[in-house]
């Protein structure tokens, strides 16, 4: 079951015209910044489907860049989030895309600063609910809605077990977890869902792990 | 965990509970949160719906566009020349249905129920429901879940979103959930919620998603209000004894079925339907100032 909670339903308290592409846009941008982890130097966002078609009367345009700036759904900032973002001499970049998508509302959001990039691709399904679907070129599945970490790590034996042993000393439960990897043996993503947040100090245990390469968590 | 509607009625009828009782115990559950957790956010929605219908039908609310804004104050005002046809409290439904969507419309803060696109319908009829029958906050609070129980089914099995099933998908779903939700407040069984939500959405079927150059503002602030009236004669009907010949987890799959079957034109991708009428490619030419040959 996608919707979990009433309160995918009833809510999100949000800034207007529309749940999937002014809240759920917000979402999207702003779990592109937890993920960055600070503020980028530039934001370049592609849009496709309905996105694409119509997200300047949406305001789907001030909501993902308000998302990265790490704005709330509810956050009246985000009515000015380019006007922000243009003082803080934020590059932003928007290009609608012609190519079909699974989703019809769906962005590409790439950021960057001068210690590296991020990009991520997240599709808007509804009242203000979204999914990320794809990290760095790795696809995956992920609510949002959970507090979840992604573990970037070298695709070999134990490094799971490794991270899974990690959240059971600190008696954090999985809720959903996902591997996937490019190519056998190279670079590979977990991407796991717990039913609380995880303490830094998990995460720093996490990342000293053998074949750990980079930790991130999302919070709730 | 309820599935569909006879899930929940089931359940409902079972323990002996309201509708409302059991999204409540299915949220508690499902977060982990007490009773006290889950009513106070609820709460906290209700109180973010009401300030936004005060806004509507007492200031002059206006979109960026210029598309739409003002019309929950006109009719206001008209309701108080004791003139109309339709009824006092079937208008200030109306009238607060439009108050809702105008402000969502200027980018003001509303609480989505389902959707934004389709935030007037519930709030609409429950705050002219209260000039008419007084209910206490629990009830009104009760009534956001209700709605919301119904609304989780529509979109676990079909969609809540005007991008994926059209506006049926959107203020079809709202009117069901407004209807459903009327119906227990005025202590009706959980059976006829069931009816309630049936008979609404059935005339909501086929509804597209055609928003005038892409704007959340036409035809969506007067479809609420066209989905609030629909609700309270759902409710009205199932109240009085009616039922609905197909039964509500069918009329659900039909709509889904429906969506399915739309051209993505009509899917919020303003393509077509009203958007794609002279009119509505003028004012979206003159809104972003492109030129009409470029369209």
């Amino acid at each position: 079951m996608k919707f979990r909670s009433v309160f995918d339903i009833i809510g999100p308290v949000m800034i207007g015209p529309s749940s999937s592409h002014t809240a759920g846009a917000a979402r999207i941008g702003r779990v592109a910044r937890h993920l960055f982890g600070r503020e980028p130097k530039t934001i370049t966002i592609s849009l496709y489907g309905s996105f694409a078609r119509t997200y300047k009367g949406h305001g789907t345009d001030v909501a993902l860049v308000g998302g990265v700036l790490d704005f709330d759904t509810y956050d009246e900032r985000i009515v000015n989030a380019l006007t922000i973002a243009k003082e803080k001499k934020i590059k932003v970049r928007f290009t609608e895309e012609d190519a079909l998508t699974d989703h019809p509302n769906t962005a590409r959001i790439h950021l960057t600063d001068e210690k590296g990039e991020l990009e991520l691709v997240g599709i808007s399904i509804g009242g203000g609910k979204i999914e990320v679907i794809e990290l760095n070129g790795f696809a995956l599945g992920l609510s949002g809605n959970s507090p979840a970490i992604l573990v970037v790590h070298n695709d070999r034996f134990g490094a799971i077990a490794g991270v899974s042993n990690t959240l059971a000393k600190h008696e954090i439960n999985i809720g959903h977890m996902n591997v996937s990897r490019k190519e056998k043996g190279k670079e590979a993503l977990m991407t796991i869902e717990v039913d609380q947040n995880i303490p830094q100090v998990v995460l720093d245990e996490v990342e000293l792990l053998p074949n750990i390469i980079q930790v991130a968590k999302i919070s709730d | 965990m309820f599935r569909n509607v006879a899930e929940l009625v089931e359940l409902a009828q079972s323990k002996n509970k309201p509708i409302s009782e059991i999204m409540i115990e299915q949220e508690m559950d499902f977060r982990g949160n007490t009773r006290e957790e889950v009513y106070a956010q609820m709460k906290n929605n209700l109180v973010v719906m009401e300030q936004a219908v005060e806004r509507g039908i007492n200031e002059d609310v206006r979109s960026h566009s210029g598309l739409t804004g003002g019309d929950a104050v006109l009719l206001q005002n008209y309701m108080k020349t004791g003139n109309s046809l339709s009824g006092q409290t079937m208008l200030d439904a109306v009238s607060k249905a439009i108050a809702t969507n105008e402000v969502n419309a200027a980018m003001g803060t509303i609480c989505a129920t389902p959707t934004a696109g389709s935030a007037g319908v519930v709030p609409g009829t429950l705050f002219a429901i209260r000039e008419k029958v007084n209910p206490t906050e629990e009830q009104m609070v009760r009534y956001l879940f209700t709605s919301g129980a119904f609304g989780f089914v529509v979109a676990n099995n079909a969609s809540i979103s005007g991008a994926a099933g059209g506006c049926q998908a959107e203020v079809g779903s709202a009117t069901g959930m407004a209807a459903a939700a009327i119906v227990e407040l005025m202590g009706g069984t959980p059976e006829q919620s069931s009816h309630a939500f049936a008979i609404a959405l059935k005339n909501m079927l086929g509804l597209v998603c055609d928003p005038v150059a892409g704007l959340v503002e036409v035809p969506c602030v007067k479809r609420n209000a066209m989905g609030a009236s629909n609700a309270l004669v759902a409710a009205d009907m199932s109240l009085a004894g009616i039922t609905s010949r197909i039964p509500c987890d069918e009329v659900i799959d039909a709509m889904y079925k429906i969506g399915q079957s739309m051209p993505s034109t009509l899917r919020e991708t303003a393509q077509g339907g009203l958007a794609a009428t002279p009119t509505g490619r003028e004012l979206e030419a003159k809104i972003f100032g492109v030129s009409l040959d470029r369209k």
